[in-house]
């Protein structure tokens, strides 16, 4: 609760409209007290007398009446029919959705079509039906609004009545022998009157300003008695010559829908938990860049690709998450290089770094560099990252159902690919994309390039996005765990048609995974990670038949090994490291069983030529 | 597709029959005898019985409703007694001038909304999300009869750029510009609430769509910033901004009551509310009956547009 008024409290917008219909509230409450003069008193003398003049603050209407004594008894008049159409329709529609939720079967599917019948009308027709049968009048005019506003009620209640209706506590009351009615108002009641709450909130501003809208066109209250609608609708007829006597009404309507608004929205924000964490944020086009220094031009290197002391962070309010904390690592052309480690090691963030694609905000890249063939990424203008993008260097994603986009079809998506980079005619890429669907062995590729994505099994599915990182040709394709959604035969496929695609076109792969399993199939170099930085690297043979770090032993130990007999499994202890929180030293140190005094003082260093090692006690020699 | 047309027409019988008792149901609440009601106080006897024979009022509830469903059936909506017309003929004369009004509105408010909604998720938190957000809390806010009156001082008073109201000048009107001059301001007094709406949860819709997979997956091959969000991004978001597109059409037609009265635009909301005053039943029972039913199949029309859209729902 604290928490919740605490946010409250931060929207600047909601605090604005509580204090103004909070002032609102207040001059009603108090206005029997205060000496006005009375609202209905004509005076013809005194007709359209403009604000502050002869001692009237808001000057007078058409029959010399006191604009803001009319104003104040208005508001009132307005704002308790508006809070009396929301009770009614809130406790009607609530009960309604009780009684559909709680019985279900035919009870809720006979109840719920006459729901859909309503919401069916435009629905201040609705009201004007009502009205036209019941007569003009104010409590006609708030029996038709409420009325109108029941079906929004019943729906919601209904459905949070269903989601409860069948829990525990619900289910041992009935075994207890509770009555029907016993058990709605004990068990079900409390836990549905929060969400009634909520939707009168969001919509009392509404039906405020349905009522003044009937009373407006003269069906709501009757004169001499006047609501703001109603004082708004007589004033019509002189808005010419007498403006001020419409504005003061209307503004007043406007203050107290706005503010109620304001207050709602505040609320509803509040009370959802997705924007709390501040998840509703869209990523930019490119990562936010923030280094202190730019690190110089080096052309020397045959690497295609290169990160050197690659960092990355995410910055969620005060809390600082180092996911990359300086990875280096270099590929060759033609070389598969492997980047393996646990869910949350940084190898994904490590992989999206190099073109730009971590989430900004909050991811951030805060120092390095990432050189292809040898000119920095890190920092590039958006126009040459985009250029580049898909261009030299290409990317697979894990999961190609959420990464495929489901409106289109694959066809198009390849054909798209092409065509931002090469100017070709539609019908020369579309005939390419039937040719890549083809190398990628999909059959009947040209058929096939007219389905959608959801019509794909999920092998297919990550053929076509393979096709779409071949499109132009790149340098170097990023594979983020391209088999890890896929069941293991297909994942064998795949895994081959990379393997082969590698071979006959010299493309340099970068593969991020979990399982050493595939590392050992497809790479020809790994490098392991753990808590946002790289701890031994070497060639996949080496690195498989004799791990250096305790750490990669200990995993490779983890994975099962087929037909090898009774060997134990042996699961590490502990978890991996928050990443707001690394310890001193080497971060593997808490749960290794070789970890002395030494591991955790300072920074380890990842040591050796060709073979690299982060470890002062390590499993074999490097050096 | 064909297919999936006809399916939601066929659903859409219920619906329209549900209408119907819904409206007659509210009518038969009408306190005391309805002909004395139509006839007022001052009625004879015998002028009260005739009527009630007239209109099937003796007859049992459920044989009056089923001889009011034939009725209609055939295009016989009843008679006005104020303005001693065939229903059917005044409402579809006064909803074609409606048609227009909320047409434009609606048109104004599905563009324009999606629009500012797309422009305030893609520059999230910068000037111009600040500055549509505050817009839209206005928007939303003000009530439109009030809005309208506000403009007509402005524009066609202080200003003098447009009519005061009207659909037509009444001496050497009735051309395309002067439909265009007079529907300018009822069309965006109309629309701005609708607008706010659609601007706020097009908003919402994009930024939910701009976390997605495939919106990486767009910038990773290359696709530039502006298709990325006005393509790729709105595409998707459109799924669920269809949906809101067919409620604010129900609140577009039935606002258009407040914005004819103020602009004594001849539509068929000023119609009904003349009717309701005058305690012309006949008028308000086929008014309403026949705008709900026009409602019914522009829901379809939108239904049928979102599965266009989204071929995952059409089977």
């Amino acid at each position: 609760m604290s928490t919740f008024l605490k946010l409250l409290a931060r929207n600047r917008l909601a605090v604005f409209g509580a204090a103004v219909l909070g002032a609102i509230i207040l001059l009603v409450v108090i206005t029997p007290l205060l000496p006005l003069p009375d609202p209905n008193a004509t005076a013809t003398a005194d007709r359209f007398k403009r604000p502050f003049s002869d001692g009237f603050i808001l000057g007078t209407d058409h029959l010399g009446r006191d604009l803001f004594s009319r104003l104040l008894w208005g508001t009132q008049l307005s704002l308790a029919v508006g809070l009396a159409a929301a009770l009614i329709a809130g406790t009607i529609g609530a009960a309604i959705g009780i009684v559909a939720g709680y019985f279900g079967g035919r009870i809720d599917n006979v109840i719920m079509r006459a729901i859909d019948m309503l919401m069916a009308f435009p629905y201040i027709l609705l009201a004007l039906a009502i009205v036209a049968a019941l007569g003009p009048g104010l409590l006609n005019a708030l029996y038709a609004v409420a009325a109108v506003n029941i079906p929004f009620f019943a729906r919601n209640v209904r459905g949070v009545t269903v989601s409860i209706a069948h829990k525990e506590f619900v289910d041992a009351a009935r075994l207890s022998g509770m009555g029907h009615l016993r058990i709605i108002t004990t068990e079900i009641l409390p836990n549905v009157l929060p969400v009634v709450v909520i939707a009168m909130s969001t919509t009392i501003g509404w039906m405020i300003l349905e009522t003044a809208g009937l009373s407006f066109l003269g069906l709501g209250s009757q004169p001499p008695q006047a609501d703001l609608g109603s004082m708004l609708g007589e004033a019509r007829a002189a808005m010419i010559t007498a403006p001020h006597t419409s504005i003061v009404p209307g503004v007043m309507i406007l203050l107290i829908v706005m503010s109620v608004n304001l207050l709602g929205d505040g609320v509803r924000d509040a009370l959802d938990p997705r924007l709390r964490s501040g998840a509703l944020s869209r990523p930019m086009a490119a990562t936010l860049v923030r280094r202190d220094e730019t690190p110089p031009e080096k052309t020397d290197t045959k690497a295609v690709l290169s990160l050197e002391n690659l960092e990355t962070r995410f910055e969620v309010g005060a809390r600082i998450y180092r996911a990359v904390g300086g990875v280096s690592l270099a590929i060759q052309p033609g070389e598969c290089v492997g980047l393996i480690g646990e869910s949350g090691s940084g190898k994904s963030v490590t992989a999206l770094s190099v073109m730009g694609l971590v989430a900004s905000p909050p991811g951030v890249v805060t120092g390095g560099a990432v050189r292809l063939n040898g000119q920095d990424l890190i920092g590039a203008p958006y126009a040459r990252l985009r250029a580049l993008r898909g261009d030299r260097v290409a990317y697979i994603f894990q999961d190609p159902l959420s990464t495929l986009h489901p409106l289109y079809r694959v066809g198009d998506q390849l054909t798209e690919a092409i065509r931002v980079h090469h100017r070709i005619s539609r019908d020369a890429a579309h005939e390419r994309a039937v040719k890549l669907l083809e190398d990628v062995h999909i059959p009947n590729a040209r058929a096939r390039a007219r389905s959608y994505p959801h019509e794909l099994s999920g092998g297919m599915r990550q053929r076509v996005a393979i096709a779409m990182a071949l499109a132009n040709e790149p340098e170097v394709i990023i594979a983020d765990e391209p088999t890890t959604a896929l069941d293991v035969t297909v994942q064998a496929q795949i895994l081959k048609l990379l393997d082969n695609l590698r071979r006959d076109r010299g493309v340099s792969i970068l593969f991020i995974t979990h399982d050493f399993g595939v590392v050992g199939q497809l790479c020809d170099r790994v490098a392991v990670m753990y808590a946002g930085r790289i701890v031994e690297e070497g060639t996949t043979a080496e690195v498989l038949d004799a791990p250096a770090h305790p750490y990669t032993k200990r995993l490779i130990a983890c994975v099962p090994e087929l037909g090898a007999g009774r060997r134990e499994l042996h699961a590490i202890p502990g978890l991996p490291p928050a990443v707001d929180q690394l310890p001193h030293g080497c971060a593997f140190a808490p749960r290794c069983h070789k970890a002395t005094g030494l591991c955790a003082t300072s920074d380890i260093p990842l040591d050796g030529r060709k073979r690299k090692v982060r470890c002062i006690l390590p499993e074999e020699d490097v050096a | 597709m064909g297919g999936y047309i006809l399916k939601r027409l066929v659903s859409a019988v219920p619906v329209l029959l549900g209408i119907t008792v819904i409206v007659f149901a509210i009518m038969s609440l009408i306190p005391g005898d309805p002909a004395t009601a139509i006839l007022g106080s001052y009625a004879t006897p015998e002028n009260v019985e005739k009527l009630n024979r007239d209109l099937g009022l003796d007859k049992p509830l459920v044989q009056q409703y089923f001889i009011w469903i034939g009725n209609m059936l055939q295009g016989d909506f009843g008679r006005s007694f104020a303005l001693n017309r065939p229903v059917l003929d005044e409402v579809l004369d006064r909803f074609s001038a409606t048609l227009v009004l909320a047409g434009a509105a609606f048109v104004l408010c599905a563009v324009l909304g999606i629009i500012a909604g797309v422009i305030s998720a893609a520059r999230q938190y910068g000037w111009a999300d600040r500055a549509i957000t505050v817009a839209v809390i206005l928007g939303i806010s003000i009530p439109s009869f009030f809005l309208g009156m506000m403009m007509i001082l402005l524009f066609a008073v202080r200003l003098k750029w447009l009519p005061v109201s009207g659909m037509y000048a009444i001496y050497g009107g009735g051309d395309l510009p002067d439909l265009l001059r007079h529907l300018a301001m009822p069309a965006i007094a109309l629309s701005l609430v609708a607008t706010g709406v659609v601007a706020r949860l097009s908003r919402a819709a994009m930024l939910e769509v701009l976390r997605q997979d495939f919106i990486r997956t767009a910038r990773a091959k290359g696709v530039g910033e502006r298709r990325v969000i006005w393509g790729h991004a709105l595409r998707a978001a459109m799924v669920s901004i269809i949906p809101v597109l067919g409620i604010q059409a129900g609140f577009v037609l039935s606002g258009a009551v407040y914005i004819e009265i103020v602009f004594q635009w001849p539509g068929v909301g000023r119609m009904l509310v003349d009717a309701i005053l005058k305690r012309d039943l006949l008028l308000v029972q086929g008014g309403v009956v026949f705008v709900a039913a026009c409602y019914v199949f522009f829901n379809i029309v939108v239904d049928v547009a979102q599965s266009l859209l989204d071929p995952r729902i059409r089977t």
